[in-house]
């Protein structure tokens, strides 16, 4: 039973740490504008499929995987630039359609340049299980959490100890006060795009033996993402690896104790009950907001 | 400037020069061949290689003379897979294009979705989808090249009961072939004296199985039947290694592609599935009547698009020899020719099977043309 039980757990883990390191990339652009970004699974894709493509063309690991992370940030970049920046006096609902658009030219794109086939990526430690009381986990996952940790500890580094992560707050607070305080908030979006794709695509390469990668893989991906960064709390890091990671685990635990046929149901109507309870999430802010 | 009297005169010219080429194009028309496939969305592995391989032989068989001496046109209409897609693209097919043939609907859905328009219009239809309801019951215009997917259980079902198996898990995706595929295994089950023990499924993009085989290693099976295909066929079998578990493993034949074996790696070893003889050509023995028109096909494949075939492109190639045998006995695109002559298909033999069709069988092909393989050293090894 235990073995059992652990079994469920580590598989829990597993997801979970992958949903987590796709709602981080959520929280860097909700934070500086309100705007989820739905192309947010994009990054993590073009991070996956860049990486396996140039290893597929000979290259190492080492020089493969910052190379697909660049590529990820200038499209994050060319996003912000092209479909953003100039719909900057837009509600922040049409800036979240455009950021719908922009993943399904994406995936498109994407459909083009490589191809429509799934790919994997050899792990970066081996295949060989690790084995605890019975139940296993592959390595591949402790790096995938590994990752989301450092992620959190960097984002809190970042927000918390920074200038330029205060002047994200700043924007996000109020961008007419930012601006008359010196700040140009224009960069500050920029930046927050380059990040966050930096931050998706770097979850790409990590997540990609595990779960494979696919031109479309950034659909689901996102989808889940996005449904542990609400759980946990929009724009909270730490809520967002705990969202993820419950998330999972609620998954895994109905799938096994329950049925695995309606297991997602199951783990939909623990996000409804969560908000319906705490609207802001488990770990959202909870100040109130000055009119 | 052009005048009008030019301009008329320029009109009236072009007119004839439409006519003259019109007359000429009459006396030896191109055979005109619809086909609707899946190239994009989450089907695409599936119409990909069926278009490539249309496009390839359609070609080839123009440098070679076309059919009877008439030269064969592609109308290719390209999906994602969406039911109600296919449905309009038949019928510009049928009242647009003219199409004397059509080839098509990649997937059982988007078949099913085109039939009607078809039974309505009368032209010979090839489908490429798997699942049974296709050609059961009968339906006057409609084949199909695929096996069942009710075959493949059976096949799955005999090796398993050579193997003493007597309590069968069941694992499975959510698409609609997987489904078709589980309900086939449920209904078989019995007639081949085994019990369902545990009937488990998974979501279309998870990430992890291993809690479904922890329950279906809790339940006692003799051995497990997986029925999916794409990405989620090489987690559930990494999934199975990464729990070392021992129990007999089958694939169905969806994962019949050296992107599953090369996607799972030393996971797939000993894993079993039916396959059509097309993935295994070079290793049938000589006297194997389908060794030759298979390596053949797999050379032409890979010298155009340097990959080996799947079982996928295998359908698209058997459709189009199935066309081309019907239109040479019917001497000519009538409709009700075809048809007929499609029906009376006898011993053709093709990538998939050699088919023999009848009033009553519309698919040709059944549980013997397929071969039981394992995953030996990275690659299919025929068993039987």
């Amino acid at each position: 039973m235990l073995e059992t039980f652990l079994q469920f757990l580590f598989s829990g883990i597993t997801a979970g740490a992958i949903y987590a390191l796709v709602a981080l990339g959520f929280t860097l652009i909700y934070n500086a504008s309100h705007v989820i970004n739905f192309a947010q699974g994009e990054f993590v894709m073009i991070g996956g499929m860049a990486t396996v493509f140039l290893a597929d063309a000979g290259w190492p690991i080492w020089a493969a995987a910052p190379l697909a992370v660049l590529l990820a940030v200038a499209v994050g970049v060319a996003l912000e630039r092209l479909a953003i920046a100039p719909a900057r006096e837009a509600s922040t609902v049409s800036l979240i359609v455009i950021t719908i658009g922009a993943s399904i030219l994406l995936r498109g794109l994407a459909q083009l340049v490589w191809d429509r086939n799934f790919h994997t990526l050899a792990p970066f430690s081996g295949e060989e299980p690790i084995r605890v009381l019975g139940a296993s986990i592959l390595p591949q996952s402790l790096w995938v959490l590994g990752g989301s940790l450092l992620a959190v500890l960097a984002l809190g580094w970042f927000f918390g100890r920074t200038l330029l992560g205060k002047a994200v707050i700043a924007t996000a607070h109020n961008r007419l006060a930012a601006e008359l305080m010196g700040i140009e908030t224009r960069h500050v979006m920029t930046l927050c795009f380059a990040l966050s794709a930096l931050l998706g695509a770097l979850g790409g390469v990590l997540i990609t033996p595990i779960t494979l990668t696919s031109y479309d893989a950034g659909v689901m991906l996102g989808l889940k993402g996005f449904s542990a960064a609400i759980l946990g709390g929009m724009g909270s890091a730490t809520g967002a690896v705990v969202g993820g990671l419950l998330l999972g685990v609620v998954e895994a635990m109905g799938a096994g104790f329950l049925s695995s046929a309606y297991k997602d149901a199951i783990a939909f109507v623990l996000i409804l009950v969560v908000l319906v309870a705490v609207p802001r999430g488990l770990m959202g802010a909870r100040g109130a907001e000055r009119v | 400037m052009l005048g009008l009297k030019n301009f008329l005169a320029a009109s009236a010219l072009l007119a004839a020069g439409a006519l003259a080429f019109a007359g000429a194009a009459v006396a030896q028309a191109p055979i005109k061949l619809g086909a609707v496939l899946a190239t994009q969305g989450g089907p695409s592995f599936l119409g990909d290689p069926e278009a490539k391989v249309l496009k390839l032989y359609v070609d080839k068989m123009n440098a070679e003379g076309g059919i009877a001496g008439r030269k064969i046109e592609l109308v290719l209409y390209e999906t994602n897979g969406a039911a109600a897609d296919a449905a309009t693209f038949a019928k510009r097919l049928i009242a647009q294009d003219n199409v004397d043939f059509i080839i098509g609907g990649s997937t059982t859905g988007e078949t099913m979705a085109m039939v009607p328009e078809i039974e309505r219009a009368g032209v010979p239809f090839v489908s490429l989808g798997g699942a049974s309801v296709i050609v059961e019951p009968v339906k006057k215009w409609v084949f199909k090249v695929p096996q069942t997917d009710r075959a493949a259980v059976e096949k799955v079902y005999i090796d398993m009961k050579q193997r003493a198996a007597k309590k069968v898990g069941l694992l499975a995706g959510s698409g609609g072939f997987d489904k078709s595929c589980t309900d086939n295994a449920r209904a078989l089950a019995k007639t081949h004296g085994l019990t369902v023990a545990a009937d488990e499924t998974h979501g279309a993009q998870d990430t992890d199985m291993t809690p479904q085989w922890t329950k279906i290693k809790n339940a006692g099976v003799d051995a497990v039947l997986y029925c999916g295909f794409g990405a989620s066929s090489v987690v559930v079998t990494k999934n199975y290694a990464q729990l070392g578990l021992k129990i007999p493993f089958y694939h169905n034949h969806g994962s019949a592609s050296t992107r599953w074996i090369q996607g799972s790696g030393a996971a797939a070893e000993g894993v079993r599935l039916p396959a059509e003889p097309v993935l295994v050509a070079r290793q049938l023995p000589d006297r194997d009547p389908q060794k030759a028109a298979g390596v053949a096909f797999g050379d032409a494949y890979k010298a155009k698009y340097n990959e080996e075939p799947s079982t996928f492109a295998g359908y698209a190639y058997d459709a189009l020899l199935l066309m081309a045998d019907a239109i040479k006995r019917a001497g000519g695109t009538d409709k009700a020719k075809v048809r007929d002559a499609l029906e009376t298909t006898k011993g053709l033999v093709g990538a998939t099977g050699i088919f023999t069709m009848t009033a009553a069988d519309h698919s040709g092909v059944d549980v013997k043309s397929f071969r039981m393989v394992e995953v030996k050293n990275g690659a299919w090894r025929v068993l039987y």
